[in-house]
């Protein structure tokens, strides 16, 4: 079964993936703050943040009304919108897209849920695939460690608690990620993903995937990427259109 | 064709769902915009509770989930086609898993306004690709019969002008415009949406109805075969059509209510 759109756009997608606490959006920040002040136009994409769908989701994971298949779905919608009006227009036009989170979210989470690894793949078919995947790879151990320290508690469909693994929420949490770890640890050669080793410092990390992102960007042939046009006024930081 | 086996799902199914103790009758009307699935839908209903089935009724954007959402997201002028496409899928399967197994389960009749035929009629109109599309509604139950009402655009058009007041915004395909106004996007729109669904009709082993007779000779038509589906009188066509244990047939209502979804095992 074919993953993915064979479409070919000029811009470069980049995307992260991994564990809650793996440290992958502290990582696609910096990430942004550099290509930007290098003058590209980033756009920004975050997982279930669709105006159109975002509420909805909300609602139903308050009100625990999410079967492994709707949650599936209402993923899959939310990623649709974004796909349609976020991603590939600016893609189309050169742009870099970084996205946290993007369809192997969904073949880790949804696979971990009982929902067949076939059907969701299908069910993604019409994604860009992307330039760039990096996956954080962390122990869970330190994943719950950063998460705990950062949050007051776990939330229900995070910890899996849907699923009835075990009624204390940790122990859930554990299980449940663990799940999530080894379906993506399987996608790892199936998807060509860039390993980085999140337990190693922020720093060596970002120049690792700074390093990687500039061998990417390389490959583009003049032209095809689209700079921003405000250089020189901003301190270096660059503009980008923030969409969330 | 109709069939009174015990029901299955087309593909990977809704996950953690049991479908072994289903000993309803799941039956779709299919049709383009304004062919008068509504109209049919009622009587039927009317019909069969005189004959004493418990019945439920349920159609597109009905499901608690994202029921309204759909209906906010039509308002505005960003929903894509893909995302469309995806909506009506949460829609289904939420409906599916909250009221029409349940349905299924306690022995009622489930009438369908529409099943996902539509949305893949109305995907593959809107250029999605078909394979897609299809194999994301592997997760569907296979319904007992799919009546089609089948008629051309022509037909449609007193419906909808007269009967309705006018061409409506999503029914016309205005959202990817196939014309000038309304009425050209319409015809062509509403065209496209019925090409596709007599494309679907042998794979997926519809009924064909034909819609432009009077609405009486619609119905008449329509009890006779939904009448010969609850007798439960046996198939020969395609030899697939097998009988259901004696044990079911006589089965009484269930009143034990099982979770729509077990929890999912290591």
């Amino acid at each position: 079964m074919r993953a993915f759109t064979n479409r070919k756009c000029p811009g470069k997608l980049i995307i992260v993936e991994g564990i809650d606490g793996s440290g992958k959006s502290t990582q696609l920040s910096l990430l942004s703050q550099w290509l930007r002040s290098r003058g590209f136009g980033v756009v920004f994409s975050e997982w279930n943040s669709s105006p159109l769908v975002r509420d909805t989701t909300k609602r139903g994971k308050k009100k625990n009304m999410f079967t492994p298949t709707t949650f599936s779905l209402i993923h899959a919608t939310d990623f649709a919108d974004r796909m349609e009006r976020h991603i590939l227009p600016p893609l189309r036009a050169g742009s870099i897209v970084c996205a946290d989170r993007y369809a192997f979210t969904a073949f880790a989470r949804d696979v971990a849920r009982g929902v067949s690894r076939r059907w969701v793949r299908n069910l993604y078919r019409f994604a860009v695939r992307p330039s760039l995947a990096f996956y954080f790879r962390v122990p869970l151990d330190v994943a719950l460690g950063r998460i705990l320290g950062g949050r007051d508690a776990l939330k229900y469909y995070e910890a899996g608690m849907d699923l009835h693994l075990s009624r204390d929420v940790e122990e859930s949490f554990r299980l449940f990620q663990g799940r999530i770890i080894d379906e993506y640890e399987a996608m790892t050669e199936e998807f060509g993903f860039r390993v980085v080793d999140a337990t190693l410092s922020i720093e060596e990390q970002q120049t690792q995937i700074r390093k990687t992102v500039e061998e990417e960007l390389k490959l583009s042939r003049a032209g095809d990427l689209l700079k921003t046009p405000w250089r020189g006024f901003t301190n270096g930081n660059g503009f980008a259109p923030h969409i969330l | 064709m109709a069939t009174d086996s015990p029901l299955t799902f087309y593909d990977d199914g809704l996950t953690g769902v049991d479908v072994s103790a289903l000993c309803g009758k799941l039956i779709v009307i299919e049709g383009p915009d304004g062919v008068g699935r509504s109209t049919q839908i009622s009587m039927l209903r009317t019909w069969l509770e005189h004959q004493g089935h418990a019945v439920m009724d349920t159609g597109m954007a009905r499901s608690a989930l994202v029921g309204k959402t759909i209906k906010q997201a039509k308002q505005g002028n960003t929903l894509g086609p893909l995302t469309l496409n995806l909506f009506y899928a949460t829609d289904i399967a939420d409906r599916l898993e909250n009221e029409i197994l349940p349905a299924l389960r306690a022995g009622f009749v489930v009438l369908t306004d529409r099943y996902f035929f539509s949305s893949i009629a109305r995907a593959v109109a809107r250029g999605s690709d078909p394979v897609w599309i299809r194999a994301v509604f592997g997760f569907a139950l296979r319904p007992h019969a799919i009546f089609y009402l089948r008629c051309e655009v022509q037909d449609l058009l007193p419906r909808v002008v007269y009967a309705r007041g006018g061409f409506d915004y999503w029914e016309s395909g205005m959202d990817v415009r196939m014309g000038k106004d309304l009425y050209e996007s319409f015809v062509r729109y509403q065209n496209r949406v019925i090409r596709a669904l007599d494309a679907m009709a042998p794979r997926y082993h519809f009924e064909i109805i034909d819609a432009t007779r009077a609405p009486e000779k619609v119905f008449a038509d329509l009890k006779r075969r939904i009448g010969k589906l609850l007798a439960g009188k046996k198939k020969k066509a395609g030899g697939k059509a097998r009988r259901k244990p004696a044990a079911l047939e006589a089965a009484a209502p269930a009143v034990v209510e099982e979770p729509v979804v077990a929890a999912v095992e290591a």
